[in-house]
């Protein structure tokens, strides 16, 4: 569905995304998950024809992007990141617009802005204008909108972000229906569950490349393991308790006051702590977030 | 340079784009009517009759007759321009609503002239119903078939100013830039395109300035139509304006294009 090959994007002194490639197949749904500046947005921008390429091969629906801007934007839907909503006319109005710029012929858009009113339970707001829309409201209207053409290809910069956790599940549950229909996905998010919840695979960005790219269940079995063990004990402690669990197997990491272990089993390991009253702050699955920190460590990007 | 002359990618989907401003100016037309017809209707009757009242004639006709057709000129390029200054830079910056139509099958050159073709609207509105006092007046002394030419003309003088205020957009850091844009490109527009005195008297320079200013064809072509002076060498501006908005919809769109495209 979607080819990308040694894609750059620069911005003047900037590059912002690096030579990635990857391949994104019809239905699947493929998120981009990275710290902020690593590249996920300026990379959906690209396969939805926004912004030019600098170099590399991006093909959608077998158009290039260079070439065929035009058709694959007709073949896309997008909720982008900044809500632009258009403020000048109300719900119903700025869905009917936007499908005039697609061309939907006007009777059978009428009826299409209905269906997806109800869709996206926004009846009661049909007539509202923008402003008197809550930042749930707004987004769902935005989902609205991205698939007013019926697209082959929905791109969701960071859908639920902001949102509360209410509204947050219905989007997924909205999107996991449009799945189901066959529509290819293709997202960015800052929310590692929102990923685990919702993608077939993802790719974890740094920096305008690819670190790693698959099934997030499986990449966080291989990768970290399948327990986590928190302790809050100092670097002394730490030391001499290493030196004693030499005999299990697992891996660890030092943030702060945390140390972190990481293991494929956990059971043994945990009885030791606790037999021998270690502070012991949690025992967990090991989720996204773990791989996505590790890879992408903790230092903070502003 | 070179990149500011590209032809640009306009289809009939700008069409789409000037539908989306009729139907939200349905919402404010009122208010938008009256702030842009207040204005030219008090400068016709207020100097018109006020200087007007001491002056015998002016290049052969009164004073009113001869401020009238300049007036709707004026009107023309003050709608289309505020349409495309505040209005355009509004939808492109505030509400990033070119953002929203770029993810359609739209391009910039769809927007762009879609934003312009709706200015030159907003100046035939505007233009139109100035014409139309102006008849009631009993001010239109030209053949009624005239009013035909002179509705094309007020339409080409929308264009031109739109795609001239694009430009002003394009280059905009914020709505305070319009001040210098008003000041320094309309304004002299206003009093030496020979609107309100005829350009024989102004000394050499300001002569020749003036005949740098678009505006000065347009007001000579629609006294030309107006009163009952009518003159073939006056219509020759027409060929002459239309190139000068060709070229400038050729650099307002890709002078967008270099503000929204990263």
């Amino acid at each position: 569905m979607i080819i990308a090959k040694n894609l750059v994007k620069k911005y003047e002194e900037i590059t912002a995304v690096d030579g990635i490639s990857f391949v994104i197949n019809r239905g699947e749904c493929y998120g981009f998950l990275g710290p902020n500046g690593a590249g996920k947005t300026t990379t959906m921008k690209i396969i939805n024809c926004m912004s030019p390429l600098t170099s590399g091969n991006v093909l959608v629906c077998e158009r290039h992007v260079k070439t065929k801007p035009r058709e694959i934007k007709a073949l896309t839907g997008v909720v982008p990141q900044e809500e632009n909503l258009d403020p000048d006319l109300t719900v119903f109005k700025n869905l009917l617009v936007y499908a005039r710029y697609f061309e939907v012929p006007s009777n059978e858009a009428e009826s299409r802005v209905e269906e997806l009113i109800n869709f996206l339970n926004l009846s009661e707001k049909i007539d509202s204008h923008i402003n008197e829309l809550s930042g749930g409201m707004k987004r769902r209207l935005l989902i609205a909108r991205a698939l007013i053409n019926n697209p082959e290809i929905l791109i969701l910069d960071e859908p639920t972000t902001g949102l509360d956790p209410q509204v947050r599940h219905m989007i997924w549950q909205k999107l996991r229906q449009l799945k189901k229909n066959g529509i290819t996905m293709l997202l960015t998010t800052h929310y590692m569950e929102e990923a685990s919840q919702l993608c077939d695979r993802i790719a974890i960005m740094d920096k305008g490349k690819i670190l790693i790219e698959g099934n997030p269940v499986t990449l966080v079995e291989e990768k970290i393991g399948k327990e986590v063990l928190e302790l809050r004990i100092n670097n002394a402690m730490e030391n001499e308790l290493l030196q004693k669990l030499n005999r299990f197997e697992f891996t660890h990491d030092r943030v702060g006051d945390t140390l972190y272990m990481f293991s494929r089993d956990g059971r043994e390991l945990l009885q030791y702590l606790v037999s021998n009253d270690y502070p012991l702050v949690l025992h967990r699955p090991a989720t996204l977030e773990d791989l996505f920190l590790k890879l992408t460590g903790r230092g903070l990007r502003e | 340079m070179k990149s500011i002359f590209k032809v640009p990618d306009i289809s009939f989907r700008a069409y789409r784009v000037w539908q989306r401003n009729r139907d939200s100016y349905k919402r404010f037309y009122k208010a938008n009517l009256i702030g842009s017809l207040g204005e030219p209707v008090m400068f016709l009757f207020g100097m018109g009759l006020g200087i007007g009242g001491y002056l015998a004639s002016m290049e052969g006709v009164s004073y009113i007759q001869f401020i009238a057709s300049g007036i709707i000129m004026v009107t023309a390029m003050y709608s289309a321009t505020f349409e495309c200054t505040f209005g355009s830079y509004t939808r492109m910056m505030g509400q990033k609503t070119y953002d929203g139509i770029l993810a359609t099958p739209l391009t910039v050159g769809d927007i762009v002239m879609g934003d312009i073709l709706w200015g030159a609207t907003k100046s035939l509105i505007s233009g139109g119903i100035m014409l139309a006092i102006i008849i009631i007046a009993g001010l239109m002394k030209g053949p009624v078939i005239f009013i035909i030419p002179i509705l094309m003309l007020i339409f080409l003088v929308g264009l031109m100013f739109a795609s001239m205020a694009m430009i002003a957009t394009a280059l905009s850091p914020s709505y305070e830039f319009f001040s210098y844009y008003f000041t320094l490109t309309l304004t002299p527009m206003f009093f030496f395109s020979g609107v309100f005195f005829p350009l024989e008297k102004f000394p050499l320079i300001i002569k020749g300035i003036s005949y740098l200013l678009p505006l000065t064809y347009a007001v000579n072509i629609s006294r030309s139509l107006v009163t009952e002076n009518f003159s073939y060498i006056a219509l020759s501006g027409f060929p002459l304006l239309l190139a000068l908005t060709i070229i400038l919809v050729i650099v307002a769109v890709n002078m967008i294009e270099k503000r929204v495209v990263k």
